[in-house]
């Protein structure tokens, strides 16, 4: 195995950069400047609200995730186990808890600050729930605030479970965040980073939608987890991310109009050989190893399902300042885990078909019931209406005892074998039409 | 020693034979006596079973197929680190065992189950099958008017199907009917918890589980039964020490493990096995002109606080305590399905707790289909030893 080289960075990832840097200085003088900070997850994560009562969001699962690529998250995992936690159970929520056992380091080496708020945004992952219920007990006497998101178990957002979630926001969740701030929540101003959010939204979707081009300019899985970060956390509703997608967005575009592929760690993409949709989380210990497998074989992935678990905003969804509450519900039951099963083959399905791709992968996740529950059928499913080969691999987000490197080399390798094998049989036969 | 009553022996042997008929023959044969009649299924843990049964229904608990049926079909759908109780159930869904059932209900327990509600849609396995969403919000007029919406569509659901309207009546003569069996699985309990001896704990699994897949009116009748059957004195004590099961309220630990564990000396007085048919704690009114919301009000006030249920204003720690104390038990076994998230992530806070408090405790992980208990007898026979060495 090669040692990775020294990513190269593009103009959009200094910016991106520096906004993290800021937030974590932010976050590390936080108890001194008296500002109040709020753990929550990503999917359904309520953003705009915590920053329009000037509050600092926290997010574990990415923590979980830098820690991972840190190489840090082993050590955390069997601190979690030592104390009593099952090898069985979800990493993300092991490695956090080992992570506060070991201090509650951060990316940056410094000390996150404690929760005065933990929101636990319940979408799409019922362990949501159990893990908010573990931190509550870390921190005893933390005020907590819990927002159910209802289950698209239908294929579809009904009114009654957007009159659901508008009541425990203005009854249960936004009071409680008002008194953890100790100020009202103006409305004017969370309507004006509803609007930001929806710039930032419409770009991004630009963004996505430039991997319909051959070649595609971006990778949207490997590249795709980068380019998501600020919309899917901390920034969404902000100026500088809007500003931050712009300036993705052209560079993106400028590279598209080159004819150039992806960039990766190593460089830029010599040739696009194979378009992949890709289902699942990417691994987090071996991730650019990971990556590697996939441009050293000339495989971009056009579209992925994992960065939509932060929003569905390319199938039209976009938060309306108008309808605040109305529009924040229904961001919150839009994300991808929370689609019931049929929604997600349709999604995939269309993927396929919109970015003309040659394979499906599912890299299934030891840790996530809520994605790997059921992507078997979802395969299988997925196969038989496109009819394209499909593939399958397994690895986990933050454990490094999961991550078989040699297995899932052989595994891709083979893999891209067949659908190099499948072109020429449809070159041929084109050929011969 | 006075034996077992001869009528207690084949009556459990009634409850035996129903309880793991993974073929559901006697709900089936119900269902085929009138062509209104329906067959919900549903997974662990609770639905108000309450609406199925007036609405001429009858709910069939979907308990896995533990050591009973092989799986083959049902690997092919799951990856190795999910639980079994999943791979059981799309089994019986491929295999026919569930032809002639209307519905099915997925509680909102887990993500697999979660999960597993859209692989029946992709299946298009029954007229309806839904995830049921329960509120994890507990204020009335915010989760209860979010319940009783849920509880209509499914009741909706149902009447499409048979055309047939839910009276405050029949509602509420349901809600007795459930009220009284709740009432005799407790008394049940409450008789094992004094002469444990007189029923065993694989007796008493098999009551309560045959009760799943049966109509109420005759469960009650078997209840009732049992209840005077074991009121009078048999057996001879043992000196065991008393355990309260927690952590399987949802695949359910083989026969031969539960067996395993009194034999090595641990009375189970109390546990989690089908907590569903104990979910509500107490009885529901049934005597109102609005009986749906009796039903509603009981699931955001009198509902058994457990791993499905958001805990933070209901601490199932403290509710595992008091279950020890009022039990009388020595100890807790921790008995979880491998890769079950809710139990296991529940469980270093449960411990905890029983250390707090100083209850002794044990820990055991287990597949439904488990075959070798070796293990676990001796575990729990060093465990009953310990307790009663020190106690
Ligand atoms: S189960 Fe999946 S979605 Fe849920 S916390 Fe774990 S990794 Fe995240
Ligand atoms: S055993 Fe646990 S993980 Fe499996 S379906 Fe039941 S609750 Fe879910």
């Amino acid at each position: 195995m090669s040692n990775p080289k020294e990513a190269i960075k593009e103009k959009s990832m200094v910016i991106q950069k520096e906004m993290l840097a800021n937030l974590f200085t932010e976050l590390s003088n936080a108890k001194a400047n008296g500002k109040k900070v709020v753990y929550t997850f990503v999917p359904g994560n309520l953003t705009e609200l915590i920053l329009a009562m000037d509050m600092l969001p926290v997010y574990p699962e990415i923590n979980a995730l830098q820690s991972g690529m840190r190489k840090k998250s082993g050590g955390y995992i069997k601190d979690a186990e030592k104390l009593g936690f099952s090898e069985d159970v979800c990493t993300y929520v092991k490695c956090d808890i080992g992570m506060m056992l070991n201090g509650n380091i951060g990316p940056t080496g410094e000390k996150l600050p404690e929760p005065d708020l933990l929101l636990l945004s319940y979408t799409g992952c019922f362990t949501f729930l159990k893990w908010f219920e573990n931190l509550e007990r870390l921190y005893p006497g933390v005020e907590i605030a819990m927002l159910h998101t209802p289950y698209q178990e239908d294929g579809k957002i009904t009114e009654d479970q957007i009159s659901y979630m508008v009541k425990q926001l203005k009854e249960d969740v936004i009071p409680k965040m008002e008194k953890v701030a100790g100020k009202k929540l103006d409305y004017d101003r969370l309507g004006k980073m509803l609007d930001n959010a929806a710039k930032a939204e419409d770009l991004w979707v630009k963004v996505l939608e430039t991997a319909k081009n051959r070649p595609s300019p971006i990778d949207s899985y490997f590249a795709g987890v980068y380019y998501m970060g600020p919309l899917n956390t901390a920034f969404r509703g902000t100026e500088e991310a809007v500003h931050y997608y712009e300036e993705l967005y052209k560079e993106v575009t400028d590279r598209m109009k080159l004819g150039l592929c992806p960039v990766t760690p190593e460089g830029e993409m010599k040739e696009e050989k194979f378009r992949l949709v890709v289902e699942g989380p990417p691994n987090w210990t071996n991730f650019r190893e990971f990556w590697k497998i996939f441009y050293d074989m000339g495989a971009v992935i056009v579209a992925s399902t994992y960065t939509k678990v932060g929003g569905l905003y390319d199938q039209g969804f976009r938060h309306e300042p108008g309808k605040p509450l109305e529009s924040l519900a229904k961001y919150c039951m839009g994300c991808y885990t929370n689609l019931n099963l049929p929604q997600r083959v349709d999604l995939i399905e269309h993927y396929i078909k919109e970015y003309k791709a040659d394979g499906f992968l599912i890299n299934s996740i030891k840790s996530c019931n809520s994605f790997s529950a059921g992507q078997l059928l979802m395969m299988r499913e997925v196969e038989q209406r496109c009819g394209i080969p499909v593939g399958f691999i397994e690895s986990d987000l933050v454990d490094p005892r999961y991550f078989s490197y040699a297995n899932i080399k052989n595994r891709l390798e083979s893999y891209f074998q067949m659908l190099g094998q499948r072109k020429v049989i449809i070159a041929q036969e084109e050929a011969a039409v | 020693m006075k034996k077992a009553p001869e009528r207690l022996t084949s009556l459990l042997d009634e409850c035996k034979t129903l309880a793991f008929d993974l073929n559901f023959n006697y709900a089936k044969q119900w269902k085929a006596k009138s062509k209104y009649r329906l067959l919900v299924g549903y997974l662990p843990i609770y639905v108000p079973r309450e609406i199925i049964h007036a609405a001429n229904g009858l709910a069939v608990g979907l308990m896995g197929v533990g050591d009973r049926k092989q799986i083959i079909k049902g690997d092919a759908y799951y990856q190795s680190y999910i639980c079994h109780l999943p791979r059981g159930i799309i089994e019986m869904a491929l295999d026919n065992n569930l032809d002639n059932f209307d519905g099915f209900l997925f509680p909102s327990i887990c993500d697999c189950v979660r999960n597993l509600s859209g692989m029946f849609k992709l299946a298009k396995k029954g007229k309806f099958s839904r995830y049921f969403d329960y509120p994890q919000n507990f204020e009335k007029h915010i989760g209860g008017t979010f319940y009783r919406e849920l509880n209509e569509t499914i009741i909706n659901d149902m009447f499409k199907i048979n055309d047939m309207k839910i009276t405050t009546q029949h509602l509420n003569a349901s809600i007795a009917l459930y009220n009284h069996n709740r009432d005799l699985i407790e008394t049940i309990y409450n008789i094992r918890q004094e002469f444990p001896w007189r029923l065993s704990a694989v007796d008493i699994y098999h009551i309560i589980r045959a009760g799943m897949v049966i109509n109420v009116e005759k469960h009650n009748e078997m209840l009732e039964e049992v209840v005077n059957l074991i009121s009078e004195d048999f057996g001879e004590p043992m000196d065991n020490i008393r355990v309260v099961i927690s952590g399987s309220f949802c695949e359910q630990p083989p026969i031969g493990m539960i067996k395993s564990i009194e034999m090595a000396g641990c009375y189970i007085v109390d546990d989690d096995f089908m907590l569903g048919s104990r979910w509500i704690q107490g009885r529901i009114d049934d005597t109102t002109n609005d009986p749906l919301n009796e039903i509603v009000e009981a699931f955001l006030t009198k509902s058994a606080p457990s791993s499905a249920v958001y805990d933070v204003p209901h601490p199932k720690s403290a509710r595992l305590v008091q279950q020890v104390r009022d039990r009388g038990a020595d100890g807790v076994i921790f008995c979880a399905a491998s890769f079950c998230d809710p139990a296991l992530l529940d469980r270093p806070d449960l411990q905890k707790a029983c250390d707090d408090a100083g209850i002794a405790h044990i820990n055991f992980q287990f597949h439904e289909n488990t075959g070798q208990f070796k293990v676990i007898k001796e575990q729990a026979g060093t465990f009953s030893d310990s307790i009663k060495l020190w106690v």
